[in-house]
């Protein structure tokens, strides 16, 4: 039982390090904000996921708070990158596209609404 | 959905926030339970209208059941995801096609958008950027239709139908 | 120590570099915050496999406030972007 549990730790830890590695070299690659903040977001999550559930598996007296922090982790990453893609659009950091930006009407009505304000 | 007791509300927050603290302090020891009892309800009580608009309603058992569905959809997608962000990151030739589109949703309470959003922030292609009232503004990586009717087939429908039996 | 773990390190090492790159040059306030972001989530994982290396458990509580203050620290910056404070 042990070494099979350390085996699927050894499995989980792999794929964790092969996410995040590929998260942060998407960050590398991509050409405008919002594209990276895709790779980041959803490699990194998953990768650090899988890498803390491997280490959980590996040491079975840490399952319960390596579970904690994945659930943190799983709540708090998207919430994050969900601000700051907000926080960017304000700052008038346009999307790189060749189709439909339909965000753009909402934050041109703000800004008139405002004004008459 | 807005009638829900100011006790069942209590109850709940007290019964999540006591799961937390035996996951922190892993053991069983009397000592430790009773304290984490004191200290959960403590903060319970200075917390629970904020912390939960379902209340203990959320505990029937044909809820918890779409609730165990829904994970595993959602950690279907996560995986799905990865491989498919892994796929473009490592072509050489970047096939990207970005543009924000938007939908209308059909869930009511705050915390359900909120779960349709960090979903959709983690599934393949796709990210919340902005909620205004019940339209969702989601940046798409490779932008494939563009109507309103399509983009939500494509993107929400499958989270929302099982959110909808459960908040609503 | 045997060699997966060093490999295992090496390439979170590797993914730490290329977010530094990407930290380095910008072009944005707002990319920056993406690599720190990217850097914060990658430290967390790495103190908890450190602390499984090392057999430390503190290892595990550092890396869970870690993660709390990163979290409110890219909030804070995004809240600044936006004009909020």
């Amino acid at each position: 039982m042990e070494t099979v549990l350390l085996y699927l730790g050894y499995f989980f830890v792999s794929l964790g390090a092969a996410f995040l590695f590929l998260g942060a070299f998407g960050i590398f690659r991509m050409p405008d904000f919002y594209t990276r903040l895709q790779a980041g977001t959803k490699s990194s999550t998953l990768g650090a996921m899988s890498l803390i559930l491997g280490v959980g598996l590996m040491q079975p007296e840490w399952f319960f708070k390596t579970v904690i922090i994945i659930i943190f982790i799983a709540i708090s990453n998207p919430i994050s990158s969900h601000a700051l893609a907000r926080g960017a659009y304000k700052t008038h950091q346009k999307p790189l596209t060749d189709t439909i930006d339909a965000y753009e009407e909402v934050t041109e009505e703000n800004k008139n609404k405002n004004e008459e304000e | 959905m807005e009638n829900v007791s100011n006790i069942s509300k209590l109850f709940y927050t007290w019964i999540i926030l006591f799961i937390v603290w035996l996951a922190f302090t892993s053991t069983l020891a009397i000592e430790e339970v009773v304290t984490g009892l004191l200290v959960s309800l403590i903060v319970a009580l200075l917390s629970f209208r904020f912390f939960t608009g379902t209340g203990l309603g959320i505990f029937a058992p044909k809820k918890i059941f779409y609730l165990i569905q829904y994970f595993f959809v959602f950690i279907g997608a996560l995986i799905k995801a990865n491989f498919h962000v892994a796929k473009i990151v490592l072509s050489p030739k970047l096939p990207i096609n970005p543009g924000i589109v938007e939908f209308e949703t059909k869930l009511k309470s705050d915390f359900a958008k909120m779960v349709l959003a960090n979903s959709i922030t983690l599934t393949p292609g796709t990210f919340t950027v902005d909620i205004v009232e019940n339209r969702f503004y989601i940046h798409w990586l490779e932008v494939s239709v563009t109507d309103e009717e399509s983009v939500y087939k494509e993107i929400a429908e499958g989270f929302e139908k099982i959110l909808l039996k459960i908040y609503e | 120590m045997n060699v997966f773990f060093i490999i295992i390190m090496g390439i979170i090492m590797l993914a730490g570099v290329f977010a530094v790159i990407r930290f380095i040059k910008g072009p944005t306030t707002a990319d920056r915050v993406v690599a720190l972001d990217n850097l914060s989530t990658i430290v967390v994982a790495t103190l908890i496999f450190m602390g499984f290396v090392f057999q430390r458990f503190i290892y595990i509580d550092v890396s869970l406030i870690y993660a709390v203050l990163g979290f409110i620290g890219v909030l804070t910056i995004a809240r600044y972007l936006e004009g909020g404070i």
